[in-house]
């Protein structure tokens, strides 16, 4: 600690140079910090799938619908449980970049199914015996600042009324919290029942089902029974575990992983020649200072750990910067403007980050302090 | 000095024996000192006098311990200096030899006090009494009143006592001043002078000084002479 001001000294040196390094790294890990809650909203999906669900969906594609009737016949199917079931809503609230999954569900299968979703009784009730009723998630509600009571007006895209209009209004009836702090929360439900009997066209289908199985252990049988009960129907199913189906979808991600980690990985090559070139011409600069201080009695490693403790200092404060930066973004929202059910930059990577900052102070000092540490004293006091 | 009647041992600070001293530039052998004796009684404000290029400054490293001999043995206050190691080398200036130099050396970002105080970080002292003697250094260089001032802030003369201060505050017993002087006018000279000389007299410094100055070299208790790497003595004025 003695030695901070002397440390400190070396970086103020030359003002410029360090500053303009300073906001290298600053921008870096504003960037590091950025991409890390990036990374982590896309990960949360699977890491969320509960194991005795199953998704029934199209077999071509998600995109396509599957009649409402299913429901009876996958109910009868041994091994299921529960049957709850979605449709796709796509409307805009207010402005087209509030985004927001809206969904049509029928609300008692619906909470069953989802235990992960907190709803208090009387909500629950209130939602049963209104039509038009609507529950919204915490993150959602609070970043419109809904309240319980509110009409919410949303703008079909595709469900035009039977009136012809085009703007549904749901009234919400309850907020839902999430059991877990990993639990998605900007989902926007209303009942399907709204949906179906007031829509022009489309009536009397769903976008997918969702369905428990009694014993997780059967869920791959329950699945290909599902399917089979399917197979020469007009829309045939594909049944496939939550996990499964989230697994596939985070195998796309993982290649945005690979190129996330790819820039990251630039970029920090990047700031390592740019502090590893300061540190370099700054020990340059020096090399009569630092013969000074080893004739003033400093060893050799203790030249190399002043070094090494600016380059880190220089790195540290840089990343600190940036890392409060980066958390400051992330807390504003994310670049979707609300895809990301969680987008959040936890305490876990901010260490990270930190140590990341370490580690590049150490390397980027590396050099030069070992060019420092090595020149001899009489050589180094006779460049004066 | 060379070879006259042995004062008693622990009454010589320093006694450098045989040494020689090459440097190697490519395959070239430079011999800067040859068969080089020469002890320094305590107390003695020694001038150190000859040619640029004569070996003055290389001497001096091998006494502060900055440089090993090729040769010979460096013997100061009883241990040999020239056959410790770096580390060890570098534990034993930072207790026993003030140095000052001739561009003064200090470091521009670092306050008077804090230059002053470098040293003493090395030591295992609190905050509270490395300020007591970086104060009192400064006091004795009379500059109390610059302790906060940057080097650029202040006129060479006094750069040169703050170099002083530095080489003081861990109260060694040697000073090796390679041209104190040379940098400063007659003034300003004079006063680093009467510094050195006070030093020597009221606080019993062991000095070493080299100068290319006959007026600096007046001021010491004895000078001696190098001349192509071999000494020669002229009586103290
Ligand atoms: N580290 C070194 N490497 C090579 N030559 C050196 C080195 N140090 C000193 N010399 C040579 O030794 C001679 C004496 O140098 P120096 O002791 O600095 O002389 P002075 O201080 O008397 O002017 C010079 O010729 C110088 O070039
Ligand atoms: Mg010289």
């Amino acid at each position: 600690m003695k030695y901070l001001p002397l440390v400190w000294a070396g970086l103020r040196r030359r003002k410029l140079r360090s500053l303009l390094t300073l906001l290298c790294i600053l921008v870096a890990f504003v960037l590091f910090g950025y991409l890390c809650a990036i990374g982590r909203a896309m990960d949360q999906g699977a890491s969320v799938a509960g194991a005795d669900r199953l998704m029934v969906r199209h077999r071509v594609s998600i995109t396509q619908p599957l009649p409402v009737s299913y429901k009876a016949r996958i109910e009868r199917i041994p091994g299921v449980a529960l049957v709850a079931h979605f449709s796709w809503f796509g409307g805009i609230y207010r402005e087209p970049g509030n985004f927001f999954p809206q969904m049509a569900v029928e609300p008692g299968p619906h909470l069953a199914m989802y235990p992960e979703y907190l709803l208090p009784e009387d909500r629950r009730q209130a939602w049963l015996a209104t039509r038009t009723g609507a529950i919204a998630g915490r993150r959602t509600a609070e970043k419109y600042g809904w309240k319980v009571g509110d009409r919410i007006p949303i703008q079909a895209t595709v469900w035009r009324r039977m009136n012809g209009d085009t703007t549904w209004e749901f009234d919400l009836v309850g907020i839902f919290d999430g059991a877990k702090p990993e639990t998605d929360t900007t989902g926007f439900f209303f009942r399907y029942d709204c949906l179906d009997e007031g829509r022009l066209f489309g009536k009397g289908i769903v976008a997918w089902y969702t369905v428990r199985v009694s014993n997780p252990e059967e869920a791959a049988d329950v699945a290909r029974r599902i399917d089979e009960e399917f197979a020469n129907a007009s829309a045939e199913t594909k049944s496939e575990t939550e996990g499964a189906f989230l697994r596939g979808w985070a195998r796309q991600i993982g290649d945005i992983s690979t190129i996330l980690a790819s820039v990251l990985g630039a970029v920090f090559f990047t700031i390592l020649l740019v502090a590893g070139n300061t540190m370099a011409q700054s020990v340059r600069e020096r090399t009569c200072e630092i013969g000074v201080l080893k004739a003033l009695g400093y060893t050799h490693a203790g030249v190399l750990s002043l070094v090494l403790a600016e380059s880190c200092l220089l790195s540290v404060l840089g990343a600190a910067g940036g890392l409060a930066v980066a958390s400051v973004l992330v807390a504003a929202g994310d670049p979707t403007r609300g895809a990301m059910p969680m987008f959040h930059f936890p305490a876990a990577d901010v260490l990270a980050g930190l140590g990341w900052a370490l580690a590049l102070g150490v390397v980027a000092g590396l050099l030069p302090a070992l060019h420092a540490m090595r020149l001899r004293v009489a050589d180094a006091l006779r460049r004066t | 000095m060379n070879g006259a009647a042995p004062a008693p041992a622990d009454d010589l600070l320093v006694r450098v024996e045989d040494v020689e001293k090459a440097f190697h530039r490519g395959e070239e052998v430079i011999h800067v000192l040859r068969d080089l004796h020469l002890t320094i009684p305590r107390g003695e404000f020694l001038a150190l006098m000859g040619p640029s290029g004569s070996g003055k400054s290389t001497l001096l490293n091998l006494l502060g311990g900055l440089d090993r001999p090729t040769r010979g043995r460096v013997i100061v206050d009883g241990r040999r200096i020239d056959r410790l190691s770096d580390r060890q080398l570098a534990a034993w200036r930072a207790r026993h030899v003030g140095l000052v130099f001739q561009f003064y050396n200090l470091l521009p970002v670092l306050t008077a006090e804090r230059n002053v105080e470098l040293p003493l970080l090395l030591a295992p002292l609190t905050r509270v009494q490395r300020r007591r003697h970086v104060a009192a250094a400064l006091g004795i260089v009379g500059l109390s009143h610059r302790a906060r001032h940057y080097p650029r802030q202040l006129s060479g003369g006094e750069q040169q006592r703050v170099g002083i201060a530095r080489a003081l505050v861990t109260d060694p017993s040697l000073l090796l001043c390679d041209e104190p002087t040379g940098d400063l006018d007659r003034r300003s000279g004079d006063g680093i002078l009467d510094l050195l000389q006070a030093l020597n007299r009221e606080h019993g410094k062991t000095i070493v000084m080299v100068t290319h100055d006959p007026h600096a070299s007046a001021r010491a208790t004895r000078v001696v002479h190098l001349d192509k790497g071999r000494l020669g003595t002229e009586a103290p004025p």
